[in-house]
């Protein structure tokens, strides 16, 4: 435990910081969801390091449950992203405005 | 420098290049292999951090089963080619600096000015034994057993909701 604590967070802050800009400017549906990913695990990556910087087990557990909703979330996702490609043959987010009024 | 500085220095260059390269390529191809690199070096984060199942969970769960899903449906659709970030409409590319900006300035003011609630030890034993395999299974098992089995119904409906979302035609 040499690491200030403060080193991993502001790499967590980074890669959460990263995952905005990927899902405000990226257009093609699959990568935003790759952004989404990408900032689920930095929120996991400060969850950790609480609970090994507090000695408590948890923020490990709550890891364990994220990591269950983000297999869900995935699987939902994306077999919407396949429903919609098969009726707008295309996963671009601009062109995907159906719900618009 | 300790051997675990030189890790972090390591894995954390790893893990933030990655994940700029993920938000960068047009390919989505190139954006998921890069996002496996950056789940791989994320487990090794958590392996320096003493969290080893968690480590290994992360390994089989998000760079194994996710990703491999997330190729799947890049291989079943045809990738588009896309804009870059710097042909982008002026507004959005202000809007996006704006949101980025204030975010990350919340984060690092809470990192550095917020007061901290509990006590931050870093006593390594207590660490170590916190992310051990028996200590989870016994927490899991015990406090938390009723949001696990939440947790597989929740599977479930996810794994049938899929099916049914993805099926050719709705009868």
């Amino acid at each position: 435990m040499s690491i200030p604590i403060e080193f991993y967070l502001i790499l967590s802050a980074f890669m959460f910081s990263v995952g905005i800009i990927g899902v405000l400017t990226r257009r093609n549906a699959i990568v935003v969801f790759m952004c989404v990913e990408l900032m689920l695990n930095s929120a996991n990556l400060t969850l950790i390091t609480f609970s090994s910087y507090l000695g408590d087990t948890v923020g490990q557990l709550f890891v364990f449950f994220v990591m269950a909703v983000a297999a869900a979330e995935a699987a939902v996702g994306l077999a919407i992203i396949i429903a919609i490609y098969r009726n707008k043959l295309t996963i671009n987010i601009d062109e995907i405005n159906i719900l618009k009024w | 420098m300790s051997l675990e500085l030189i890790l972090f220095i390591v894995f954390g260059t790893i893990c933030a290049t990655t994940a700029v390269m993920v938000i960068t390529r047009i390919n989505p191809v190139i954006s998921a292999l890069f996002l496996v690199v950056n789940f791989a070096s994320l487990a090794g984060l958590y392996l320096i951090l003493n969290a080893q199942f968690i480590a290994i969970a992360q390994i089989i769960v998000y760079a194994g089963a996710i990703m491999v899903f997330f190729l799947f449906v890049i291989m079943l659709l045809n990738p588009e080619s896309e804009k870059k970030f710097f042909k982008h409409k002026p507004y959005v590319k202000i809007f996006t600096v704006v949101i980025v900006a204030l975010v990350f300035i919340q984060i690092i003011y809470m990192i550095f000015l917020a007061q901290p609630s509990g006590e931050i030890t870093r006593e390594v034993s207590k660490s170590v034994n916190a992310g051990t395999v028996e200590q989870i299974g016994k927490e899991l098992f015990t406090n938390y057993v009723l949001p696990f089995e939440a947790v597989g119904y929740l599977l479930l409906a996810a794994t049938i909701g899929a099916l049914v979302l993805a099926k050719k035609k709705f009868e």
